[in-house]
């Protein structure tokens, strides 16, 4: 299939825009789809561009042969979900996962992927339950710590005081539970 | 409370109370989260998805936060009445689309509703009127700390709460801002706030209307990023990027006003006279003319209407909202009558 656009290369990003039930095809090559990513960002909205980056994204490719970013028969196929069958080939068409265990199995792909969307790849924020202790005054900690150094850049010093203080605080708090977690983990091990 | 009793009774994001409200909409606060150990929703087999409409609902009905319920099962619901949950901002558009298996529960003001089984088992919406968002995040985190203590959420110590697309991964959150920009539009700087908006991890797009056309100068601000940083500072951010559009709006609505006083009164009038004497209108006609509306009981030039009634007026004259009050089926060229009609009523001294 070649490009809709240049009408040159071979179309290897596959795009379907939904209006009042109308269905839109556009099939583009890497370079096109590169140039108009911008403005498809706009038009199609970034969870449906996934389908396109997922293809940017170096695939493991097995031992002897070149790395391709887009020959299909390049791509590791082997990598399967063992929990739901769901193959990344799956997720590079469509840009949705199949179940939890999707993000394990496909891991060393999925990382540069989430990098790329998000800047970071790794969870920050708010742990369900509060289920360990420990690893949430962590985080809050160094979301604490950011925050201060980024008063400081900004040279307002009143914020900095009380995020020093929360962080003292914090840090007071947290030490002799620390220890705690460690003991029980060491009764844990046999 | 059912469907019926929603359409007399105005939604709490509707009041127009919050904070900037003449600038500010609504804010709103959206969880994504699903339940380890089953697909995600559109891969699941159908015990699965029953399963887990079945466990998300026990959950959400035993929380001491939503007590006054009403749990909508989509297969139940006439084409009307699922659009008239989308038109109310209760459920998503993609939620309604393939309704088996699919429900919603909406509390009795309106501010907090759960999707079940939409592309993630869980989707948690806190919607407040004005500029409120801290005070969404709040509630949100709130009923979703308390849903977490019966529903085993599928949650990664690397990457967060997991989610079918990768784009709602950590975090799971979508903070949207809705905004009424109708000075920055008149003065040509909403381009440069699109760019500017863009290089900040934040996306906006036109509220109503398709592609980069922003009818009736509504905006939709929305963060991107949600992996790699903390609830607290995603809120933040956009809460801080808001305020300065928020600012920049103002501050151009006190310079037309200055300068140009006179041709926005004479704007904003006839938008008001149209809209009196209308026999036929159209919905995107009705939005353009009520946000110079809104614009004028903002600036203080329009006298005798509110912007509770304003914002009332944009909901009512909605397709679906009309076929609810007619009580039948309506073509779209038969609604435009009824439409005119509504807002004769309703807009009469």
């Amino acid at each position: 299939m070649q490009c809709d656009i240049c009408h040159k290369e071979a179309a290897t990003v596959h795009l379907t825009e939904i209006i009042n039930n109308k269905v839109t095809k556009l099939h583009l090559c890497e370079n096109c789809a590169r140039e108009k990513s911008a403005e498809m960002e706009e038009h199609f909205g970034l969870a449906d561009l996934l389908s396109g980056l997922a293809d940017l994204v170096p695939v493991t490719t097995k031992k002897g042969k070149s790395p391709s970013l887009n020959t299909g028969a390049d791509i590791d196929v082997g990598i399967k979900c063992p929990s739901c069958s769901f193959t990344f080939q799956k997720f590079r068409k469509i840009g949705r996962l199949g179940c939890p265990n999707c993000y394990d199995a496909f891991r060393s792909q999925l990382s540069p992927l989430l990098r790329k969307i998000h800047g970071y790849d790794r969870h920050t924020g708010k742990i369900p339950n509060k289920k360990e202790v420990v690893k949430d005054a962590t985080v809050l900690l160094g979301d604490l710590k950011a925050r201060l150094t980024k008063a400081i850049e900004h040279e307002e010093f009143e914020e900095a005081a009380r995020l020093r203080d929360q962080i003292r605080s914090i840090e007071k708090k947290t030490k002799p539970e620390k220890n705690e977690v460690k003991s029980n983990n060491k009764k844990g091990k046999k | 409370m059912n469907l019926e009793e929603l359409l007399h009774k105005r939604s709490e994001w509707l009041k127009g109370t919050g904070p900037k409200s003449d600038i500010v909409v609504s804010s709103r606060v959206r969880l994504a989260r699903n339940i380890d150990k089953f697909p995600f929703f559109n891969w699941a087999q159908p015990k699965q998805k029953e399963g887990i409409l079945a466990l998300v609902k026990d959950a959400a009905l035993k929380s001491k936060f939503l007590k006054k319920t009403m749990f909508l099962q989509m297969k139940d619901l006439s084409e009307i009445d699922r659009q008239f949950l989308v038109e109310r901002h209760l459920t998503s558009p993609e939620h309604v689309i393939d309704p088996q298996y699919k429900a919603v529960l909406i509390d009795d003001q309106e501010i907090a509703s759960i999707m079940i089984n939409e592309e993630d088992h869980v989707r948690l919406q806190i919607l407040q009127s004005g500029f409120n968002i801290i005070e969404a995040w709040r509630m949100a985190d709130e009923i979703d700390t308390d849903l977490g203590t019966r529903l085993p959420y599928a949650f990664s110590d690397r990457w967060g709460y997991l989610t079918a697309c990768p784009t709602n991964t950590g975090t799971g959150l979508r903070a949207s801002i809705m905004l009424h920009l109708p000075a920055l539009v008149m003065t040509n700087q909403i381009g440069k706030v699109f760019q500017a908006i863009s290089k900040l991890g934040l996306t906006m797009r036109g509220f109503y209307g398709e592609g980069t056309e922003a009818v009736g100068n509504f905006f939709q601000v929305s963060n991107q990023v949600t992996l790699g940083r903390s609830e607290n500072d995603l809120i933040e951010k956009i809460g801080s990027i808001v305020d300065k559009l928020v600012q920049r709006e103002e501050s151009t609505r006190n310079i037309l006003m200055t300068k140009n006083k006179d041709e926005i009164s004479d704007k904003i009038w006839r938008a008001y006279g149209t809209l009196k004497s209308a026999r036929i209108i159209t919905s995107s006609e009705t939005i353009k003319l009520l946000s110079v509306i809104r614009l004028g009981v903002n600036l203080g030039v329009v006298t005798g209407i509110n912007g509770t009634q304003i914002n009332e007026l944009f909901m009512l004259t909605q397709p679906a909202h009309l076929q609810k009050i007619e009580g039948k089926i309506l073509n779209p060229n038969q609604r435009d009558y009824k439409r005119a009609d509504i807002i004769r009523e309703k807009l009469k001294g």
